[in-house]
Protein backbone atom coordinates (compact mmCIF):
# COMPACT_ATOMS: atom_id res chain seq x y z
CA UNK A 1 0.00 0.00 0.00
CA UNK A 2 1.28 3.56 -0.82
CA UNK A 3 0.48 7.03 0.49
CA UNK A 4 1.45 9.85 -0.68
CA UNK A 5 1.42 13.75 1.31
CA UNK A 6 2.23 17.13 0.03
CA UNK A 7 3.69 18.93 3.60
CA UNK A 8 3.83 22.84 3.08
CA UNK A 9 5.91 24.39 5.19
CA UNK A 10 5.46 26.90 8.23
CA UNK A 11 1.41 25.32 8.30
CA UNK A 12 1.09 23.82 11.86
CA UNK A 13 -2.62 23.74 11.80
CA UNK A 14 -2.15 20.41 9.47
CA UNK A 15 -0.59 18.67 12.72
CA UNK A 16 0.55 15.15 12.43
CA UNK A 17 -1.92 14.54 8.95
CA UNK A 18 0.05 12.01 7.46
CA UNK A 19 1.08 10.19 10.95
CA UNK A 20 -2.40 10.23 11.80
CA UNK A 21 -3.29 8.46 8.43
CA UNK A 22 -0.78 6.00 8.60
CA UNK A 23 -1.61 5.20 12.04
CA UNK A 24 -5.03 4.18 11.21
CA UNK A 25 -4.54 2.20 7.95
CA UNK A 26 -1.50 0.61 10.13
CA UNK A 27 -4.09 -0.36 12.74
CA UNK A 28 -6.67 -1.75 9.90
CA UNK A 29 -4.06 -3.51 9.17
CA UNK A 30 -3.53 -5.24 12.43
CA UNK A 31 0.67 -4.16 13.35
CA UNK A 32 1.65 -4.57 16.10
CA UNK A 33 0.44 -1.51 18.47
CA UNK A 34 4.22 -1.26 19.79
CA UNK A 35 5.29 -1.26 15.80
CA UNK A 36 2.78 1.25 15.08
CA UNK A 37 3.90 3.90 17.75
CA UNK A 38 7.79 3.87 16.88
CA UNK A 39 6.59 4.39 13.16
CA UNK A 40 4.28 7.08 14.69
CA UNK A 41 6.63 8.96 16.54
CA UNK A 42 9.40 8.76 13.56
CA UNK A 43 6.74 10.25 10.95
CA UNK A 44 5.53 12.78 13.14
CA UNK A 45 9.24 14.08 13.53
CA UNK A 46 9.86 13.72 10.42
CA UNK A 47 6.45 15.59 9.08
CA UNK A 48 7.11 18.62 11.41
CA UNK A 49 10.71 18.90 10.85
CA UNK A 50 9.41 19.69 7.02
CA UNK A 51 6.78 22.39 8.35
CA UNK A 52 9.39 23.95 10.73
CA UNK A 53 11.82 23.95 8.95
CA UNK A 54 11.42 23.59 5.55
CA UNK A 55 9.85 25.62 2.80
CA UNK A 56 7.58 22.70 1.48
CA UNK A 57 7.96 18.79 0.49
CA UNK A 58 6.37 15.69 -0.19
CA UNK A 59 6.08 12.19 2.00
CA UNK A 60 5.76 8.74 0.57
CA UNK A 61 4.55 5.95 2.92
CA UNK A 62 4.96 2.27 1.58
CA UNK A 63 3.65 -0.35 3.78
CA UNK A 64 4.85 -3.60 2.78
CA UNK A 65 4.43 -7.04 4.75
CA UNK A 66 7.34 -6.77 6.54
CA UNK A 67 8.67 -3.09 6.34
CA UNK A 68 7.21 0.17 6.39
CA UNK A 69 9.11 2.65 4.66
CA UNK A 70 9.00 6.43 4.43
CA UNK A 71 10.99 9.00 1.99
CA UNK A 72 10.52 12.52 3.25
CA UNK A 73 11.69 14.85 0.45
CA UNK A 74 11.70 18.96 1.17
CA UNK A 75 12.83 21.91 -0.40
CA UNK A 76 14.00 23.58 2.60
CA UNK A 77 17.10 25.66 3.04
CA UNK A 78 18.39 22.07 3.73
CA UNK A 79 20.90 21.37 6.63
CA UNK A 80 24.66 22.40 7.01
CA UNK A 81 26.21 19.78 9.81
CA UNK A 82 24.03 16.52 9.72
CA UNK A 83 26.00 15.34 12.47
CA UNK A 84 25.80 18.01 14.14
CA UNK A 85 21.81 18.48 13.66
CA UNK A 86 21.51 14.90 15.28
CA UNK A 87 22.47 15.98 18.38
CA UNK A 88 20.25 15.90 21.02
CA UNK A 89 19.57 19.69 22.10
CA UNK A 90 20.87 20.94 19.24
CA UNK A 91 17.80 23.23 17.29
CA UNK A 92 18.22 26.10 14.75
CA UNK A 93 13.87 26.63 15.39
CA UNK A 94 12.59 30.23 15.39
CA UNK A 95 11.50 31.72 18.53
CA UNK A 96 7.91 31.71 17.68
CA UNK A 97 8.43 27.81 16.89
CA UNK A 98 9.57 27.39 20.16
CA UNK A 99 7.10 28.96 21.49
CA UNK A 100 4.91 26.15 20.30
CA UNK A 101 7.25 23.78 22.24
CA UNK A 102 9.14 22.96 18.93
CA UNK A 103 12.53 23.18 19.19
CA UNK A 104 14.15 21.29 21.71
CA UNK A 105 16.19 19.65 19.19
CA UNK A 106 15.14 16.25 20.13
CA UNK A 107 13.02 15.49 16.65
CA UNK A 108 15.94 13.37 14.83
CA UNK A 109 17.22 11.59 18.05
CA UNK A 110 13.87 10.41 18.53
CA UNK A 111 13.46 9.14 14.66
CA UNK A 112 16.69 7.65 15.54
CA UNK A 113 15.58 5.87 18.06
CA UNK A 114 12.95 4.34 16.50
CA UNK A 115 14.26 3.27 13.00
CA UNK A 116 15.42 0.35 11.91
CA UNK A 117 17.54 2.27 8.95
CA UNK A 118 17.57 6.39 9.34
CA UNK A 119 19.35 7.60 6.75
CA UNK A 120 19.29 11.43 6.32
CA UNK A 121 21.11 13.64 3.37
CA UNK A 122 21.48 17.49 2.71
CA UNK A 123 22.69 19.63 0.53
CA UNK A 124 22.62 23.10 1.41
CA UNK A 125 20.10 25.78 -0.05
CA UNK A 126 18.23 22.74 -2.20
CA UNK A 127 16.73 20.47 0.61
CA UNK A 128 16.97 17.62 2.83
CA UNK A 129 15.74 13.78 2.24
CA UNK A 130 15.31 11.54 4.73
CA UNK A 131 14.54 7.83 4.51
CA UNK A 132 13.40 5.46 7.12
CA UNK A 133 12.67 1.82 7.52
CA UNK A 134 10.76 -0.10 10.86
CA UNK A 135 10.27 -3.45 10.00
CA UNK A 136 7.29 -5.23 10.95
CA UNK B 1 -7.60 5.05 38.82
CA UNK B 2 -10.23 5.88 36.59
CA UNK B 3 -10.34 9.39 34.45
CA UNK B 4 -13.53 10.56 35.77
CA UNK B 5 -12.67 10.29 39.73
CA UNK B 6 -9.52 12.31 39.23
CA UNK B 7 -12.11 14.55 37.30
CA UNK B 8 -14.34 14.46 40.86
CA UNK B 9 -11.66 14.56 43.01
CA UNK B 10 -9.07 17.54 41.60
CA UNK B 11 -10.59 20.97 40.73
CA UNK B 12 -10.85 20.24 36.64
CA UNK B 13 -13.28 21.52 34.11
CA UNK B 14 -14.20 19.38 31.35
CA UNK B 15 -13.99 21.26 27.95
CA UNK B 16 -14.15 17.42 26.02
CA UNK B 17 -15.55 14.59 27.37
CA UNK B 18 -13.74 11.54 26.68
CA UNK B 19 -11.79 8.00 27.96
CA UNK B 20 -13.47 8.60 31.35
CA UNK B 21 -13.35 5.16 32.05
CA UNK B 22 -9.55 5.10 31.09
CA UNK B 23 -7.63 3.99 33.67
CA UNK B 24 -5.30 6.28 34.92
CA UNK B 25 -1.96 5.06 37.04
CA UNK B 26 0.23 8.02 35.49
CA UNK B 27 0.87 11.60 34.26
CA UNK B 28 3.77 13.39 31.75
CA UNK B 29 4.09 16.99 32.60
CA UNK B 30 5.51 19.14 29.83
CA UNK B 31 5.56 21.95 27.22
CA UNK B 32 8.43 20.43 24.89
CA UNK B 33 6.33 18.44 21.86
CA UNK B 34 9.15 16.09 20.93
CA UNK B 35 10.27 15.39 24.58
CA UNK B 36 6.22 13.93 24.58
CA UNK B 37 6.66 12.27 21.15
CA UNK B 38 9.74 10.55 22.69
CA UNK B 39 8.77 10.21 26.33
CA UNK B 40 5.31 9.83 27.29
CA UNK B 41 4.01 6.18 27.78
CA UNK B 42 0.16 5.37 26.14
CA UNK B 43 -2.72 5.72 29.05
CA UNK B 44 -0.83 8.60 30.99
CA UNK B 45 -2.45 12.10 31.62
CA UNK B 46 -0.37 15.16 29.60
CA UNK B 47 -0.16 18.13 31.84
CA UNK B 48 0.93 21.07 29.83
CA UNK B 49 0.44 24.77 29.45
CA UNK B 50 0.33 24.59 25.24
CA UNK B 51 -2.49 25.20 23.97
CA UNK B 52 -2.68 24.49 20.21
CA UNK B 53 -4.15 22.01 17.64
CA UNK B 54 -0.74 19.98 17.45
CA UNK B 55 -1.49 18.82 21.04
CA UNK B 56 -4.22 16.80 20.26
CA UNK B 57 -3.18 15.28 17.42
CA UNK B 58 0.14 14.35 19.64
CA UNK B 59 -2.16 12.99 22.07
CA UNK B 60 -4.00 10.88 19.66
CA UNK B 61 -1.03 9.69 18.20
CA UNK B 62 0.33 8.76 21.58
CA UNK B 63 -3.10 7.34 22.60
CA UNK B 64 -2.57 9.69 25.35
CA UNK B 65 -5.93 9.77 26.66
CA UNK B 66 -6.51 13.26 28.36
CA UNK B 67 -4.62 16.52 28.06
CA UNK B 68 -4.67 18.64 31.20
CA UNK B 69 -3.91 22.31 30.80
CA UNK B 70 -3.05 24.07 34.09
CA UNK B 71 -2.83 27.72 34.95
CA UNK B 72 -6.49 27.84 33.66
CA UNK B 73 -5.27 27.54 29.77
CA UNK B 74 -7.34 28.46 27.23
CA UNK B 75 -7.00 25.68 23.99
CA UNK B 76 -7.34 27.52 20.67
CA UNK B 77 -10.60 26.49 18.57
CA UNK B 78 -9.06 23.97 16.68
CA UNK B 79 -7.17 22.36 18.88
CA UNK B 80 -10.84 21.90 21.11
CA UNK B 81 -12.06 20.48 17.78
CA UNK B 82 -9.48 18.53 16.75
CA UNK B 83 -9.71 17.00 20.21
CA UNK B 84 -13.10 16.15 19.62
CA UNK B 85 -12.60 14.56 16.02
CA UNK B 86 -9.47 12.51 17.84
CA UNK B 87 -11.83 11.62 21.31
CA UNK B 88 -9.14 13.02 23.38
CA UNK B 89 -9.99 14.77 26.58
CA UNK B 90 -9.49 17.93 27.23
CA UNK B 91 -9.34 19.50 31.18
CA UNK B 92 -8.24 22.34 32.52
CA UNK B 93 -6.91 23.16 35.63
CA UNK B 94 -6.41 26.88 37.24
CA UNK B 95 -3.53 25.46 39.43
CA UNK B 96 0.08 25.65 38.28
CA UNK B 97 2.13 22.87 36.82
CA UNK B 98 3.90 21.92 40.71
CA UNK B 99 0.49 22.06 42.60
CA UNK B 100 -1.61 19.85 40.13
CA UNK B 101 0.86 17.03 39.87
CA UNK B 102 1.48 17.11 43.76
CA UNK B 103 -2.49 16.43 44.11
CA UNK B 104 -2.72 14.06 41.41
CA UNK B 105 0.51 11.82 42.54
CA UNK B 106 -1.14 11.87 45.93
CA UNK B 107 -4.77 11.07 44.79
CA UNK B 108 -3.20 7.77 42.51
CA UNK B 109 -0.75 6.86 45.02
CA UNK B 110 -2.96 6.72 48.01
CA UNK B 111 -5.38 4.61 46.00
CA UNK B 112 -2.84 2.41 45.57
N1 LIG C 1 13.86 19.12 7.05
C1 LIG C 1 14.77 19.96 7.57
N2 LIG C 1 15.20 21.04 6.84
C2 LIG C 1 16.12 21.89 7.36
N3 LIG C 1 16.68 21.76 8.58
C3 LIG C 1 16.30 20.71 9.32
C4 LIG C 1 15.33 19.78 8.88
N4 LIG C 1 15.17 18.84 9.83
C5 LIG C 1 15.98 19.19 10.83
N5 LIG C 1 16.68 20.32 10.54
C6 LIG C 1 17.70 20.98 11.37
O1 LIG C 1 18.13 20.10 12.38
C7 LIG C 1 17.85 20.64 13.68
C8 LIG C 1 17.51 19.53 14.65
O2 LIG C 1 16.28 18.91 14.25
P1 LIG C 1 15.40 18.19 15.36
O3 LIG C 1 14.16 17.68 14.76
O4 LIG C 1 16.26 17.21 16.09
O5 LIG C 1 15.07 19.37 16.40
P2 LIG C 1 14.06 20.60 16.21
O6 LIG C 1 13.16 20.35 15.06
O7 LIG C 1 14.86 21.85 16.19
O8 LIG C 1 13.26 20.53 17.59
P3 LIG C 1 12.19 19.40 18.00
O9 LIG C 1 12.18 18.36 16.93
O10 LIG C 1 12.68 18.88 19.31
O11 LIG C 1 10.89 20.11 18.12
C9 LIG C 1 16.76 21.66 13.43
O12 LIG C 1 16.68 22.66 14.42
C10 LIG C 1 17.18 22.23 12.07
O13 LIG C 1 18.25 23.12 12.21
MG1 LIG D 1 12.17 18.51 14.91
Amino acid sequence: MEFLFEIEGANFSVAGNASSTIKRALKQRDVDPAKIKRIVVALFEAEINVVAHADHGTIRVLIEDHQVQMFVKDFGPGIEDVKEAMREGYSTASNSVREMGFGAGMGLPNIKRNADVFEIESIKGLGTNAHIIIYL
Amino acid sequence: MKLSEIIKNLDIVVLNAANEDADITSAYASDLLSDVMGNAQAEELWITMQTHKNVAAIASLKDIPAVVLINNGKPDEDMLAHAKLENVAVLVTNLACYEFCAKLYNLINCEL
